[in-house]
């Protein structure tokens, strides 16, 4: 069976002053059509990069995805022309990101934004464009759509600009959606707000999504599958469920037991994880969380570790240090 | 309420409004009313939580309480004095006792002072010290938030976000203040770095027993930190209990929703969210009577109108707006 989206080896660098960094080293994860993934991982680790990647949108000229296949139904959008490329961006592959503000025209009228899309991808003319572009403003729960067509960008408070770009990018009813961190500078009552409509949207349009985040209340309870990155890699991948209750991974067990829960005793200590990230620089070749623990058995620093699927699709990283099948303290 | 001897801060019908100007006498034409009468006391020693949505005025509140703002009414009491309407000269001697640590670490930190410089100000502006004693504690104080001893002579752009948080609890750290606003002190930080600096917050106030008011949007945060949580809507304290009393008996329509939005990281959880309809009313005109009320249409926000909408104890310690349509 193909999935909808398949990502192997996927490698991503940057060209610096200091020379090339590998801000994606080797990631391989699918997306099956209908479900959302949910990507989770420090700040840094190469969410957004990863993300980026799969529709060649990085920063021009130091961004380049250097190896690895990214088969989206089956084609390989490394090798598309740039015609290709503009279609199935928007058209195919919609994406909310990180800043809306920083994504959205702040000269133009949120409804010229997304008559362009729509005029672009599906060929409408200005009038059946409007009236789709009223349609989607109403679907994404704006008051008064008519009136919000000739708004401009800082005119919207910040959940509503957040609905504008979800307008935008589900204009031409994708296949795939790709969220990035679409809720972080929101609320809680205008996140619930935002993810029920991600929801209701997917259901209605059977679209799959990937969801960047660092909430791992948001992949609890949004997503089928979760991939946790670390330092360019992904250290563990399952569905939700298996890898919530049965994580293997040292990174994804400090991850989860450092999150302050509610019915957690109030004022205790919260479990950390010690150390920091190695700058992107100092990365070394073997285990990376080794390198943050200062585990110093040289081998396991030297050569990167295999991955094992402990059950059906539950992959981990298998560094002997890291991959820990019994419960067991982090440090 | 308790015998306020024992309160560090007692807040009384507090308002803060800021004028908008308009024509050319520039006359003040309306106000954004963003703190608009709330009352509340900290104890020595312990944690009043504050949430709401953005722009309910929290950091207004803050910013008032340690008199970076002038109140337009109400009082507020500092250890028994009455700071609302002293000039920065009376206030200085009472500052270091009161500190603020910023939402926005660029709105605190002058980019072109190193940390050394930047931990040391508030004993230089107190006076407190000759400099070999000033530069031990401004070590300990690095050294304590968990900051390399050679980031004296870095400057703030060389940190990392979380980096730059610890910077601006040590700086007000250093006059060791009874009572430390915190302002979003976490919000931008990773889950990793999250859990370091809220066990840091923890040690310090059992080690020296500051009060903190602590602002945060995230409500697992706020009740892990917190021994009461003061919940803010739309200028307004809504309801403010025990911290395990607010999430185990809500009376607040606002508040219930608020903690049914939280997603819980646990997949096998029900998720039973009460999703608002709308959005958040403007603090420049807002609707009469119950706010809340009149943004999710309740069926009785009529009611509310032209009334009064006491703030009350229902139970021991337990506090809510009193409302036809939005408290039963
Ligand atoms: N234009 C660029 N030039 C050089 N390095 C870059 C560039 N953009 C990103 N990087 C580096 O790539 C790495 C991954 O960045 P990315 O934005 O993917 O992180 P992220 O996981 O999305 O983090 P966040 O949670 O903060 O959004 C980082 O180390 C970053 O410094
Ligand atoms: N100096 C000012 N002049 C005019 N209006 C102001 C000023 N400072 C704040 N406001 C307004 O007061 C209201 C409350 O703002 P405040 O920053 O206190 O909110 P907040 O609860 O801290 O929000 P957030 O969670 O986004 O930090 C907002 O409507 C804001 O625009
Ligand atoms: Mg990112
Ligand atoms: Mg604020």
């Amino acid at each position: 069976m193909s999935s909808l989206l398949e990502i192997n080896g996927l490698v991503t660098s940057f060209e610096t002053d200091s020379g090339w960094v590998r801000a994606v080293d080797g990631i391989s994860y699918s997306i099956e059509a209908g479900k959302t993934v949910g990507l989770v991982g420090e700040s840094g680790c190469g969410k957004t990069v990863s993300a980026m990647s799969i529709i060649d949108l990085l920063p021009k000229p130091s961004g380049h995805v250097l190896e690895g296949e990214i088969l989206f139904k089956g084609e390989d959008l490394r090798k598309v022309t740039n015609e290709r490329m503009r279609q199935v961006r928007g058209g195919e592959i919609g994406t909310i990101f990180q800043e809306p503000m920083a994504a959205l025209n702040p000269v133009h009228r949120i409804g010229r934004q997304i008559t362009e899309t729509l005029k672009l991808h599906e060929g409408m003319s200005g009038r059946q464009a409007t009236a789709k572009a009223v349609e989607l403003l109403d679907a994404v729960g704006i008051p008064a759509p008519e009136k919000r067509v000739s708004a401009y960008p800082h005119e919207l408070s910040g959940g509503m600009r957040q609905r504008v770009m979800i307008a935008i990018a589900l204009a031409c009813e994708p296949d795939l959606l790709i969220a990035d961190e679409p809720t972080t500078a929101l609320d809680v009552t205008v996140q619930a707000q935002i993810l029920e409509l991600i929801e209701s949207m997917q259901e209605k349009l059977g679209m799959a999504v990937l969801m960047i985040t660092h909430d791992l209340g948001v992949i609890a309870q949004n997503c089928d599958e979760v991939v946790v990155m670390y330092a360019g890699r992904i250290v563990e991948r399952g569905p939700v469920k298996e890898l919530f209750a049965n994580p293997h991974h040292a990174y994804t067990r400090g991850l989860l037991s450092s999150i302050p829960r509610l019915d957690a005793e109030r004022k205790s200590e919260l479990t950390t994880i010690p150390g920091q990230v190695a700058g992107i620089q100092d990365f070394v070749a073997g285990c990376r969380f080794c390198q943050r623990m200062d585990r110093d058995r040289s081998v396991l620093l030297r050569t990167r570790p295999d991955y094992c699927e402990i059950s059906p699709g539950h992959w981990v990283e298998a560094c002997p240090e890291c991959f820990q099948p019994e419960a067991s303290s982090v440090s | 309420m308790s015998d306020s001897s024992s309160h560090i801060l007692s807040v009384r019908d507090l308002k803060m409004h800021f004028p908008i100007r308009g024509g050319v006498m520039m006359k003040q034409i309306a106000a954004v009313k963003a703190v608009d009468g709330v009352n509340f006391h900290i104890e020595k020693g312990e944690t009043l939580g504050l949430v709401g949505e953005s722009g309910c005025g929290k950091s207004t509140l803050g910013k008032a309480l340690v008199r970076l703002l002038d109140p337009t009414a109400g009082s507020i009491h500092f250890n028994q004095h009455d700071i609302t309407h002293m000039s920065q000269s009376q206030l200085r001697p009472l500052r270091q006792d009161f500190q603020m640590v910023f939402q926005d670490p660029a709105e605190s930190l002058d980019s072109r002072m190193a940390v050394g410089e930047l931990v040391a100000e508030p004993l230089i502006i107190q006076k407190l010290g000759k400099r070999p004693e000033r530069q031990a504690k401004v070590a300990e104080m690095l050294r304590r938030v968990g900051l390399p001893a050679n980031a004296i002579q870095k400057f703030p752009f060389e940190f990392s976000g979380g980096q730059r948080q610890r910077i601006g609890i040590a700086r007000a750290l250093t006059v060791n203040p009874d009572l430390l606003v915190l302002d979003e002190p976490v919000s931008a930080l990773d889950v990793s770095v999250l859990s370091q600096v809220m066990n840091l917050l923890l040690e310090l106030q059992r080690e020296f027993g500051m009060s903190y008011l602590f602002i945060a949007h995230d409500l697992a945060v706020v009740k892990h930190m917190s021994d009461r949580i003061a919940v803010m809507y739309l200028g307004k304290i809504v309801e403010l209990a025990p911290a395990d009393e607010i999430y185990q008996n809500p009376r607040h329509a606002y508040t219930k929703a608020l903690l049914s939005a939280i997603p819980e990281p646990d997949p096998t959880a029900s998720k039973n969210r009460v999703i608002l309809e709308g959005d958040v009313p403007s603090p420049i005109d807002p609707p009469e009577g119950c706010a809340f009320g009149h943004r999710v249409g309740h069926p009785k926000y009529q009611e509310s109108i032209g009334k009064d909408l006491p703030f009350e104890e229902i139970a021991p310690g337990h506090w809510v707006q009193k409302c036809p349509c939005c408290v039963d």
